[in-house]
């Protein structure tokens, strides 16, 4: 693995039966990158992503992620990764308080780390008033923010964000950009899987799966220039319709 | 009309697609009857016992051969003394002991009356109580031979009284409390979780904001479990007749026609849950727990009515499966017709009548 | 004869879902509610398809009034709601025809309405709905909506989840029907679909912000725009927040679009400032706003 490698990935294949939903895929994300995985429903972006976190096995091919290999470490992947989807975040009937603590102890954080962590996040987000409201009386952009600093709480190497901001309203959209860009800065890796194009915009870099194979992987800047299109959305239907 | 017919073919394409609900539907029945059948039951076959005879003559040797002659006991050991009663029971094999007192021929022809204890193991009282029902019978049987052929007069020591199940099989008493629960299930159970799954796929929205009238989706979501809901019940019939050897003394129509009443205010009430409920989830939830368990409990299925306190007795009156169960039980093994269960008919008429308006009056045309 | 929605309001408990809202909608019109999760456009639909009662206000659908005559919306109206809301256990055809027969129709009789759409799924016309793709599935869902040739149409965030490639055919559908004189509501939390309708309201917690066509409401955003790209992210947007005469900056894919306070300004003097900061290798370019832009202008407000 390469020095400033998080991921590496080489010929990754998943076969289900006849059918291959992932398809010898190959490609690097580098420390402190935002790393755009982009694909149709069906094209392989969960399945490809499952492999990563080490919940599913790859039937070939090979992939290290934050230094450890998906066939033999997948424990120790799971420990240095944090994880957030728009589906499932937060457990609406614990309050911020509440949350925060449940998944600081799950991820290992000692009692005091907990408390001080709850603290710090608290202040950040502005959550002063509301630390002890139900995260269901939230609104949603504010529940996103907070389910992206809860799945940093454990300081992981990389964060796997699953279509994290569709349907949130423009400005909060932007406010939670920021937070990932800041910690991007700080050294975190953010893998965004998406089928939404302008969340794609910001990525640094982004591939973009069709039928099981990564067809374009570059910045978006020059996918736009390769394609002659000025849109993420347009590189896409021309990707797509081949 | 049409739409009516287009609704409930719809509906029978969801439950044949739904591998789930066909097993429901006609796994359960056939699998639970089978079960209480065979497993479930309060027939004893085999069961050993143990001897204390402390006369040893030839009447107490009569009464042992009659009964270790009995398909029901297996006589496993003769103890001596008192003493050894507690052990025989102890070691555990034995479920009852036969205690004959001293003198038993003697005391028979002399005063007319000798004593047979048996001492049964209650810790399954059940168990033990049909023992002593069945050893009782055979004393009996034993004191007829004897009365006939002395022409004396002995008195009967052991009374027991088994009328319209004379064979003393539980399978008999079963029956109609299975066949209860399943319509009750199938009917209230089924109808209210696909009412509620249109709630939650959304397809309820459309429906509404449609020219549908809310009474053709009901009636079409009631339709197709009155049909299949009448099957199962031949089906549970025919097995009771064929598999269980079970009699049914009255009429088969008249069963039918009870079974449809019944039937139909089951799915009143499927259609009342649903109207409470907004998931799939919520609706088994009731219906398990505020029909299947009273209808257990409650009905007289397995607690006889008469020996439950008042207040559960006065509940067990607002059960409409208590009502069936008498219906059922009537028609089954005692053989009477309509004029002896019109009360409890219109008990039910009436409380089907009930649920239906409750439901139409809660059924919402909107989502709110 | 479109849609008239006259100071409409509705509280959930304790939310307030919508506050007071009116436009209209001409007949034959496309018309674009435009807003984030949770802004109050599902409510408002329900309102609208006789789902749901308002707690104030009045509204008609196609001369109908939504409360009194909601029996005469509901024959009249196609309903294709949020989530995928049809059979996923029966068969595309089965689907479409059990639409048809409960709407008193057949397919036949309307197949010249729902052709375009139709021939494409047809095909798998023996499939279970459940099996579809997200953009068939889409598809289905419209066909279904349509197949009683109705009036007006509404359609509640039909292109949530699904692909670009889909979306993209399912407008050139709107557009059609458009054209064939059927008026239609759609709701979108994509700004870029915006674009596509005649007339747009941007709307935001319960409330709507501005209602006009896509490029007039482009013209609202009071400044000037500028697109500027350097490389550092965050350093950027950091930096210029700390710039005195910001008036906003908001990141738009790899750049961030500023405006300035000041009515005279001079690319230079940022220029400068960022260079200060650290920055390298930046770029400053004016810019037309996007709706996206004057959304979040208005809802700062």
């Amino acid at each position: 693995m390469k020095e400033n490698n998080v991921i590496e990935a080489e010929e990754l294949t998943k076969e289900f039966g006849a059918f291959t939903a992932v398809n010898a895929i190959s490609f690097e994300v580098k420390k402190g990158e935002i790393f755009g995985f982009l694909g149709a429903n069906g094209a392989g972006k969960t399945t490809a992503m499952k492999m990563l976190i080490g919940i599913s096995k790859p039937s070939s091919g090979k992939a290290k992620v934050a230094g450890f290999d998906v066939y033999a470490q997948a424990e120790s992947i799971k420990k240095n990764i944090g994880y957030m989807s728009q589906k499932f975040a937060l457990y609406d009937d614990l309050t911020v308080k509440e949350n925060i603590t449940f998944f600081g102890g799950i991820y290992g954080l000692s009692r005091a780390r907990i408390k001080e962590k709850t603290k710090h996040l608290i202040m950040e987000l502005g959550l002063d008033g509301i630390a002890d409201q139900l995260v269901g009386s939230l609104p949603l952009g504010w529940k996103q923010k907070l389910s992206f600093s809860v799945s940093l709480l454990h300081e992981p190497k990389i964060v796997f964000l699953d279509e994290p901001t569709g349907g949130v309203d423009p400005i909060t959209r932007r406010q939670f950009w920021e937070m990932i860009y800041k910690s991007a800065n700080q050294g975190t890796t953010i893998f965004v899987t998406t089928h939404y194009m302008d969340e794609a915009e910001y990525c640094d870099r982004v591939s973009i799966m069709v039928d099981g194979r990564i067809e374009a992987l570059d910045t978006p800047k020059k996918l736009k220039a390769q394609f002659n299109v000025d849109n993420m959305n347009d590189v896409f239907l021309k990707l797509a319709r081949g | 009309m049409k739409r009516f017919i287009g609704f409930i073919k719809k509906e029978f394409y969801h439950i044949f697609r739904d591998k789930r609900s066909l097993f429901i539907l006609f796994g359960m029945p056939i699998a639970q009857i089978l079960l209480f059948g065979f497993a479930i039951t309060n027939e004893i076959n085999n069961v050993d016992i143990a001897i204390l005879d402390h006369s040893k003559d030839a009447s107490t040797q009569e009464i042992i051969n009659k009964i270790s002659a009995s398909k029901y006991f297996t006589i496993e050991q003769f103890i001596t003394r008192e003493a050894d009663i507690e052990d025989a029971f102890k070691k555990g094999k034995i479920k009852a002991v036969l205690n004959f007192e001293k003198d038993f021929s003697k005391n028979l022809i002399k005063e007319q009356r000798a004593t047979l204890q048996i001492i049964s193991d209650a810790t399954d009282p059940n168990t033990a109580n049909t023992i002593t029902n069945y050893i009782s019978s055979i004393l009996k049987n034993y004191e007829q031979s004897k009365n006939r052929s002395i022409e004396l007069d002995y008195q009967v020591i052991p009374e027991t009284r088994m009328v319209y199940n004379p064979e003393l099989k539980s399978v008999f008493t079963f029956v109609p409390g299975v066949m209860t629960i399943i319509l009750m299930l199938v009917s209230a159970m089924m109808t209210s979780i696909s009412i509620t799954r249109e709630k939650e796929l959304g397809t309820m929205e459309i429906l509404l904001v449609s020219p549908i009238k809310p009474f053709q989706v009901i009636i079409g979501k009631v339709v197709p479990y009155i049909f299949l809901s009448v099957i199962n019940a031949i089906v549970i019939v025919i097995l009771s007749i064929f598999i269980f050897k079970m009699p049914v003394q009255g009429s088969l129509f008249l069963l039918g026609a009870e079974s449809v009443l019944f039937i139909i205010a089951s799915l009143a009430l499927g259609i009342l849950i649903s109207t409470i409920s907004e998931t799939q989830q919520t609706a088994m939830m009731i219906s398990l727990m505020g029909l299947m368990l009273p209808v257990i409990l409650l009905s007289g299925f397995i607690f006889p009515i008469s020996s439950m306190p008042e207040p559960l007795q006065v509940i067990s009156h607002i059960i409409p499966a208590k009502w069936f169960i008498v219906i059922i039980k009537g028609i089954m093994l005692k053989g009477v017709d309509i004029s002896f269960l019109w009360k409890e008919s219109v008990i039910l008429i009436g409380m089907t009548i009930l649920f239906i308006g409750l439901s139409i009056k809660k059924y919402k045309i909107r989502l709110e | 004869m479109g849609i008239r929605v006259t100071d409409i309001s509705k509280s959930y408990k304790n939310v307030k879902a919508l506050k007071g809202i009116t436009f209209d909608v001409k007949e034959g019109e496309l018309f674009g509610l435009i807003g984030p999760d949770g802004a109050g456009k599902t409510t408002l639909f329900r309102i609208l398809t006789t789902l749901l009662f308002s707690d104030e206000g009045e509204a008609t659908v196609a001369g109908y009034d939504v409360v009194l005559d909601y029996k005469d919306i509901r024959q009249s109206v196609g309903y294709m709601p949020g989530k995928f809301s049809l059979y996923q256990d029966l068969t595309v055809e089965e689907n479409l025809n059990f639409f048809a027969t409960i709407f008193g129709t057949t397919i036949e009789e309307n197949y010249d309405l729902i052709k375009d759409i139709y021939i494409q799924i047809e095909p798998f016309k023996k499939r279970r709905a459940g099996q579809l793709s997200g953009g068939m599935k889409q598809k289905l869902a419209l066909s279904c909506a349509l197949i009683h040739k109705p009036k007006v149409l509404f359609l509640d965030e039909p292109t949530t989840g699904v692909d670009p490639v889909s979306r993209k055919e399912f407008w050139e559908m709107l557009k059609r029907l458009q054209k064939k004189g059927i008026t239609i509501l759609v709701s979108t939390p994509y700004m870029d679909e915006a674009a596509l309708c005649d007339r747009i309201a941007l709307i935001q917690d319960g409330g709507i912000l501005e209602i006009d066509t896509p490029e007039s409401i482009v013209h609202k955003f009071p400044k000037a725009l500028y697109n500027i790209g350097a490389n550092n992210m965050y350093q950027l947007i950091r930096s210029l927040n700390n710039y005195e005469h910001l008036y906003s900056v908001y990141p738009f894919g790899e750049f961030v679009h500023y405006a300035d306070k000041r009515p005279a300004f001079n690319i230079a003097d940022l220029a400068q400032y960022l260079d200060a900061q650290g920055l390298k290798s930046f770029s400053i370019e004016p810019t037309k706003p996007t709706i996206e832009d004057t959304f979040m202008e208005l809802a700062k407000k």
